[in-house]
């Protein structure tokens, strides 16, 4: 087969499947559901050093991340100063000068804030990280934020977490088509068919947590995101059929007996 | 001296934020510290000098999506 590698400003993706490291029951979980997916990327969230338990464990004691490409996240992050000073903090921790951009608009939805997302983007990009901006399916701010600097555009198949799949499949489609940066859908997967589908749109990657952490056997599901996104990713190589109304027989006609 | 760590008042006897960290036992891998709001340079540990009243945040990786 022809190397298909994923190659984003010079540095080179091993995986098409990236995933997150939240909601798993312990760190050991974790480790074992990351190694299960394949995954050479994965995301972080920055938090407060926890002071009182001093003995708790580093997520990094499991995580070698000189073995994965450590993509830190903005969660949380509601105005695009704390965007700000999330991405800088995570950068002078000394791992990685990549950065999951979030600026969240809506506690309920964590829609993002589009506005506040382009701004921090413009920002950021100056500054010399690697951005990736989690967005809206929208093509306008998903050409916007490209425009602004960011290494690939992130939107969601639906909102985080909440499992609903690929919900505006032509809106991803535009997106593609107009896209000079990778794009990676991020949030909405909520089973292996979605990220198949968002790879069979032509996506360069998907970003998956919630869908594998919360299923009932992590780790085979991470197994199974692994084969759906090399599913969906050959699927979109190789060019499937046109849709037709009416059947074609895949049998020949000819040699019947009369 | 009191300080503020992480939202938390304390008392210290650092005087320095590489002291402070060796204090609360925190490994200088992979934390970012902010003092008073600003981002220091993992360089500055051992020189940026603590004060009374000083806000010191330390940050960590966790897992997040």
């Amino acid at each position: 087969m022809i190397e298909d590698k994923l190659i984003i400003k010079g540095i080179e993706f091993k995986s098409r499947l990236w995933v997150g490291t939240g909601k798993y029951k312990d760190f050991e979980e974790t480790a074992k559901a990351i190694e299960a997916s394949g995954a050479d990327v994965v995301t972080v969230a920055v938090r407060r050093v926890n002071i009182t338990d001093r003995n708790s464990p580093n997520l990094f004691d499991y995580l070698d991340p000189k073995k994965y490409k450590i993509l830190p996240n903005t969660a949380g992050c509601y105005t695009v100063e704390d965007a700000l000073r999330y991405s800088r903090l995570a950068r002078e921790a000394g791992v990685s000068d990549l950065i999951k951009l979030e600026v969240i608009g809506d506690e309920k939805t964590l829609f993002p804030d589009v506005i506040g997302l382009l701004k921090a983007t413009e920002i950021l990009a100056k500054e010399g990280f690697m951005v990736f901006p989690y967005t809206n399916d929208d093509p306008i701010i998903a050409k916007r934020l490209e425009d602004a600097g960011a290494a690939a555009v992130m939107p969601l198949g639906a909102p985080i977490g909440s499992g609903l799949g690929i919900r505006n499949p032509f809106n991803i489609k535009i997106i593609l088509e107009q896209a000079k940066v990778p794009i990676i859908v991020d949030a909405g997967v909520g089973t292996a068919s979605d990220a198949t589908i968002a790879m069979e749109l032509g996506c360069d990657a998907v970003l998956i947590n919630t869908a594998i952490a919360g299923a009932r056997d992590p780790i085979m599901m991470a197994t199974a995101m692994k084969n759906a996104v090399i599913a969906g990713r050959l699927a979109y190589k190789a060019g499937r059929i046109v849709k037709k109304l009416y059947a074609t027989a895949s049998s020949p006609f000819d040699g019947m007996i009369g | 001296m009191k300080i503020r760590l992480n939202g938390k008042e304390c008392i210290t006897e650092a005087k320095t934020i590489s002291e402070l960290l060796e204090e609360n036992n925190i490994k200088v891998e992979f934390v970012a510290v902010e003092l008073n709001k600003k981002i220091l340079k993992r360089t500055e540990f051992d020189t940026v000098k603590i004060n009374e009243g000083d806000s010191v945040e330390v940050v960590i990786f966790v897992g997040g999506g």
